[in-house]
């Protein structure tokens, strides 16, 4: 079975993001792979794994943003391409949605993987729309894969109210949820292997797609403001009268 | 000049650093406290391709470069002095210089195993009465048939109780013209009869380690597990040195570092006289030390493992990185704790342990002294580097990933 997996290059989580001139600045803090996109590749090589096929993960930014999908090559996928083209330089979702589902199109993937969101732009939209545009189910939020095989996948869902078994026919796109399990680290053959990969470069010319113009704009951005944290520390003879005066301040204060 | 690190040592960084953050850190003040290494951590980093970090694939290992060696001792140390110490005395000790001296017998029998993680090596030098002074060890091993038999103690062995062989050496030839003429290294598996073992408890440092002695009492080890030549025991001894002691000059690195961070996060939340610890000029002081120090032991030895990889005798430059590193690692750590005052001195947060950490790494692997005779011997053009019998074999970037 031949399985993509998408995935997204996002300022590190550590680092401190902060809007300087109305654009969003991380200063140089590293790009890493989007952390629940790690969950999606995990269970791509797993299911690769079960099933035999191969995982080709897809990335979409500047020439240069390789990192994520050298990270995914490292964790085991194998194949990789980055969509790059300056006529998506302003993509909306919609635009990366025709853009991803061409590339997958391309890789001739029948099981698309993606994280459930992206820790920068936090939509979550991207694998429902990708699957409007191929036309294909999306099963999102997905905590467990209880059976695949080529004609179908039945899932368990993690939603607010609970679980949800579901069923779907594929070709499908899956929205993978923390659940599932801890990603893999890279394996130092992995990392020897993504290190010296030449990733392919996929224009819209390439993949016969005409990115649609963005319909979405941030009309302004602005840092949220700063909020006044104090400190106070407790002090008490032992931790029964610390968590004493602690729970009084918590019911003073009328956070419970 | 190129002062980057590639694309392949980043992610080797990161790789390593996620497994301590994630796996170790998370325990290790709990097994620091209990005096016991966490039963998972030898197979996990063994599982995980990290003992055998720069072994040749077609060793069993995974074929990654002297330098990657380093950042992962870096990133080990920076979460806990006793991972580290795994990779001197398992990697450094044994199997690199299995790698150096080993014929190719040698490293189809002991080497792959020990580069797969499958088995766990060490290195017993020094004794209770011999250490700077190795050249006057007690241990014996006397010719019988095809094998030697061994007698003596080895002492302040790290993994003794853990290892499933040791890279032993011992007097061989008592009536050798200088004593060091008269020693000999062997591959002994430690499961062999008359080996006995125990570990040290009540250590300052390396709590979550594994530290002991290893006894041999008429212990038979065929002359085939003979590391290199009869007589040539100081050399590979020596040898071994230079590549432990790279690996506690880039884990030191990792503890300078990791004293740093806690500093400055200290420094950044703490108040004190209604301003921020960091705008206190006497706590910035002791922060741009730390920072400096770490620049500088990163840079010394980075270029340790350069010289590693290009195949370059490099004794005198890991001596100095050993020495700096190891210091400066022990400043950091100690005034770490005077940045965080009181708090410091508990064990409620990590800079106590790092300082208790510190301490044994400026006394083993060659002792901080030593390390300055080294450099002095060098500088005054007593010391000149001879040609070995058997090179460290420099990093070939094709063959190494050959399986």
């Amino acid at each position: 079975m031949k399985i993509a997996v998408c995935v997204k290059q996002v300022p590190d989580t550590a680092a401190q993001v902060v809007v300087e001139n109305g654009q969003v600045s991380w200063g140089d803090a590293p790009l890493v792979i989007n952390p629940w996109d790690e969950y999606a590749v995990e269970a791509a090589l797993q299911k690769a794994s079960d099933l035999g096929g191969s995982v080709t993960v897809i990335s979409m930014g500047a020439e240069n943003e390789t990192e994520a999908l050298k990270h995914a090559l490292a964790m085991g996928c194998n194949e990789a391409a980055l969509i790059s083209d300056p006529a998506l330089e302003d993509a909306d979702n919609a635009a990366a949605a025709h853009a991803l589902a061409a590339a997958i199109k391309k890789a001739e993937a029948e099981l698309v993987f993606f994280g459930k969101q992206a820790v920068d732009t936090d939509t979550g939209m991207l694998p429902g729309q990708t699957a409007r545009v191929l036309g294909w189910p999306a099963v999102t939020l997905v905590a467990a894969i209880q059976e695949l095989n080529p004609d179908m996948i039945k899932v368990e869902r993690a939603t607010e109210e609970g679980r949800q078994v579901v069923e779907s026919k594929l070709p499908a796109v899956v929205s993978i949820v923390k659940d599932y399990g801890e990603p893999r680290y890279p394996s130092f053959m992995g990392i020897r292997k993504a290190a010296r990969a030449e990733i392919p470069v996929w224009s819209t010319a390439d993949l016969g797609v005409e990115a649609p113009a963005a319909v979405v704009k941030w009309a302004a951005l602005s840092s949220p403001p700063k909020k006044d944290i104090e400190t106070e520390m407790i002090e008490g003879a032992d931790a029964g009268e610390i968590a004493e005066v602690l729970a009084d301040k918590i019911m003073a204060e009328k956070v419970l | 000049m190129n002062f980057g690190l590639n694309s392949e040592h980043q992610m080797v960084q990161k790789m390593v650093r996620e497994f301590g953050q994630k796996e170790i850190a998370p325990v290790i003040q709990e097994y620091d406290r209990k005096q016991e290494m966490a039963p998972f951590v030898l197979p996990r980093m063994g599982e995980l391709g990290i003992l055998g970090i720069c072994i040749p694939v077609k060793y069993g290992g995974q074929g990654m470069d002297y330098i990657s060696l380093g950042l992962a001792c870096e990133e080990l140390e920076a979460v806990d002095t006793t991972l580290r110490v795994v990779m001197s005395v398992h990697t450094g000790l044994c199997s690199m210089t299995l790698l150096q001296w080993g014929t190719e017998a040698q490293k189809q029998k002991f080497l792959v195993p020990l580069a797969r993680g499958e088995k766990i090596g060490a290195g017993a030098f020094t004794e209770p009465g011999a250490g700077s002074d190795f050249s006057n060890i007690q241990a014996t091993g006397k010719r019988d048939g095809d094998d030697f038999v061994l007698n003596g103690e080895k002492m302040w062995i790290s993994l003794a109780t853990k290892a499933d062989y040791a890279l032993v050496t011992v007097r061989t030839d008592p009536e050798a013209a200088k004593p060091y003429q008269g020693l000999t290294s062997f591959i002994v598996d430690l499961h062999s009869p008359g080996v006995t073992s125990g570990d040290i408890h009540g250590k300052l440092g390396v709590r979550a380690g594994s530290t002991g002695w290893i006894n041999f009492q008429d212990v038979r080890v065929p002359a085939a597990n003979m590391i290199g030549e009869q007589g040539e025991g100081f050399k590979v001894t020596m040898s071994a040195f230079d590549n432990g002691r790279y690996t506690v000059a880039a884990g030191a690195t990792g503890l300078i570092r990791a004293a740093l961070e806690a500093s400055v996060d200290y420094a950044n939340e703490r108040q004190a006289s209604g301003k921020r610890l960091g705008e206190l000029q006497l706590i910035q002081a002791k922060i741009a030390r730390m920072a400096v120090d770490y620049e500088a032991a990163q840079l010394l030895y980075l270029k340790a493992g350069w010289m590693k990889n290009e195949g370059q005798r490099n004794t005198c430059q890991t001596s100095a990185s050993k020495w700096f590193a190891t210091d400066a690692s022990f400043d950091a750590a100690n005034e770490a704790i005077q940045i965080h005052g009181a708090y410091g001195f508990s064990d409620e947060y990590h800079v106590e342990r790092y300082l208790r950490n510190a301490r044994g790494a400026v006394i083993y692997e060659g002792s901080n002294e030593i390390q300055r005779l080294i450099q002095a011997s060098y500088a005054l053009g007593v010391r000149v580097d001879k040609a070995l019998r058997c090179e460290m074999p420099p990093y070939d970037e094709v063959a190494w990933g050959e399986e």
